[in-house]
């Protein structure tokens, strides 16, 4: 009796959860189509008012487009850094190969704000301009655990062999990392590129201290939000952004099911 | 194999200084900086270091209990997520059957859409013209909007647990995952019941999921600041969001960062004490 009701019970508290994480994001996108500006209910009917005005924003495209290019670019860089620890980690045996891994995976336990912060000071110190450039880097230092992550869990998966093999038959070393081994680990390295992206494309935290005066889109966001009426407009962006965003994230997925 | 040795400083060159020159000297910058006494002065000048800025820290009772209800309010939300993400973990590895893989994705989407409009769906969620006002106003069971629910600390936590359920549920169902179901079989012919199976074999053998999961929010959560500008108000700030100010609108940095060192050693200690307890590497597997 007792093993026959818990599956229902559990399942009844899964569906109850995913109802409860997913209310707010249905609301959100109930009011992207809302007639009325004021967020609050009754709705005052239907329109695809806010995508209309969303295509003429100026301002809220840039912004998007800002946090394509950060993104595109410090999920490249952090994939590519990534990628170099995690041969490194597998192929190779010295002596700071530790601290070289415990360098890389600390930026996963260090509050952003505090590494906000620090990249601020030094910035500053240094006379650097705040641009899209110091956000980009930021986001490459906070990508590189996830992107080191996934490709080691890949390369420690294939056989060392394969490379012998390739260096047995004349290859030099060089010429097996390109043809041996980044065609293994490729489906890895784009699932680190896609993760890093979305990490990047997100991110707030960091980003508020060290955008200058080209916002990325969550900075725009959030220097929005006081002005009601600009409001629908923003989320209408984001649930358009949403969709890119779990686009991404299904193709990230099947990439790594292909593997 | 001259090559392999030349290829290995391409391939450790480039991190280790991208990480030296981005994430350890701001960070040793920093560090310095808590040492200054003022912002006066070109911020490369040579300075005495001083122990002021952390005099001042626990001189103002107010950053040291600041810090403290930050913790608290990390604890209960590490907590409550983990605690309410643990049954979701447990249907998806063992009850879920065939549609494990759909149940997962469904429960991450929300993980993966704008973290300031997930915040921002609370705010139109508590306000005063929120929905949940608008339905008790709805019901009569209320004759004015409650104003109670949102700019506080409670309605701060609330968003936070609801941010994190997802994220804590996959270090738990990785451990899950892992418990070897001869196990169960073994327990149920030695006369186990259920309730006494799931405490003497499932639970333990899932703590270093559930531990992993309580860091993974803590850590966070201990750092935040962005949740409570948005639905905290002047009642609900937490300690990153001193520091936010004091380099910001107060631009006094020494201090600034002097309240950035102590939440940085504290939470580096705090992991060190959390890498003993879970053997990290398990979780990458």
């Amino acid at each position: 009796m007792s093993t026959r009701r818990v599956p229902s019970l559990l399942s009844g508290y899964y569906f109850a959860l995913i109802a409860l994480l997913y209310l707010p994001i249905g609301i959100l996108f109930l009011f992207s189509l809302n007639a009325n500006t004021s967020l609050s209910f009754p709705l005052r009917g239907l329109t695809l008012d806010w995508y209309r005005k969303l295509l003429e924003s100026e301002a809220v495209l840039r912004a998007a487009r800002n946090s394509l290019v950060v993104a595109a670019g410090s999920s490249f860089a952090a994939t590519l850094l990534g990628t170099m620890v995690a041969l490194l980690a597998i192929r190779y045996q010295f002596r700071s190969k530790n601290l070289l891994i415990a360098l890389a995976v600390l930026p996963l336990i260090v509050p952003f704000i505090v590494l906000g912060v620090a990249l601020l000071l030094l910035f500053s110190t240094l006379h650097i301009e705040r641009s899209l450039w110091t956000v980009g880097i930021a986001h490459t230092v906070v990508a590189l655990p996830y992107t080191l992550l996934i490709v080691v869990s890949r390369l420690a998966g294939f056989d060392v062999n394969l490379e012998e093999a390739a260096m047995d038959l004349g290859a030099n070393y060089p010429t097996t990392l390109r043809r041996i081994v980044l065609p293994i680990i490729a489906p890895a390295m784009v699932s680190a590129w896609l993760t890093a992206f979305t990490v990047s494309f997100d991110e707030f935290a960091l980003a508020l201290f060290l955008a200058g005066t080209e916002p990325t889109f969550p900075v725009y966001l959030f220097s929005q939000l006081r002005f009601a009426n600009r409001l629908p407009i923003m989320i209408a962006l984001a649930v358009l952004l949403m969709i890119g965003t779990l686009t991404l994230v299904v193709i990230a997925e099947r990439v790594r099911r292909a593997e | 194999m001259l090559d392999r040795r030349s290829t290995f400083w391409i391939l450790y060159l480039p991190p280790l200084l991208w990480l030296g020159a981005f994430f350890l000297a701001p960070l040793g910058l920093m560090a310095a900086f808590s040492f200054r006494a003022d912002m006066r002065g070109d911020l490369l000048q040579i300075w005495t270091p001083t122990l002021a800025q952390y005099a001042s820290v626990w001189a103002t009772g107010s950053y040291v209990r600041l810090l403290g209800i930050s913790a608290l309010v990390a604890l209960a939300v590490a907590v409550s997520a983990t605690a309410l993400a643990y049954p979701i973990a447990y249907f998806l590895a063992f009850r879920a059957g065939k549609r494990a893989g759909l149940y997962l994705v469904l429960l991450l989407v929300p993980f993966w859409t704008s973290y300031l409009l997930r915040v921002m769906a609370w705010k139109i969620m508590l306000g005063s013209e929120g929905v949940l006002n608008s339905f008790l106003l709805y019901l009569q069971l209320i004759d004015n909007p409650l104003t109670a629910l949102l700019y506080n600390r409670n309605a701060v936590m609330l968003t936070l647990v609801y941010v994190w359920i997802p994220f804590a549920a996959l270090p738990i169902l990785a451990a899950l995952q892992r418990i070897d179901l001869a196990l169960f079989e073994a327990a149920a012919d030695l006369g186990a019941t259920p309730f006494r199976r799931f405490w003497r074999v499932t639970f333990p053998l899932s703590l270093p999921g559930v531990l992993a999961a309580f860091f993974m929010v803590f850590i966070p959560t201990v750092g935040e600041y962005v949740t409570p500008l948005l639905v905290g108000g002047s009642r609900g700030s937490l300690y990153g969001n001193i520091i936010q100010d004091f380099f910001t609108k107060a631009a006094n940095w020494p201090l600034g960062s002097a309240l950035s060192m102590i939440m940085l050693v504290g939470t580096l200690a705090l992991v060190a004490v959390a890498v003993r307890l879970v053997d990290l590497r398990k979780l990458i597997e």
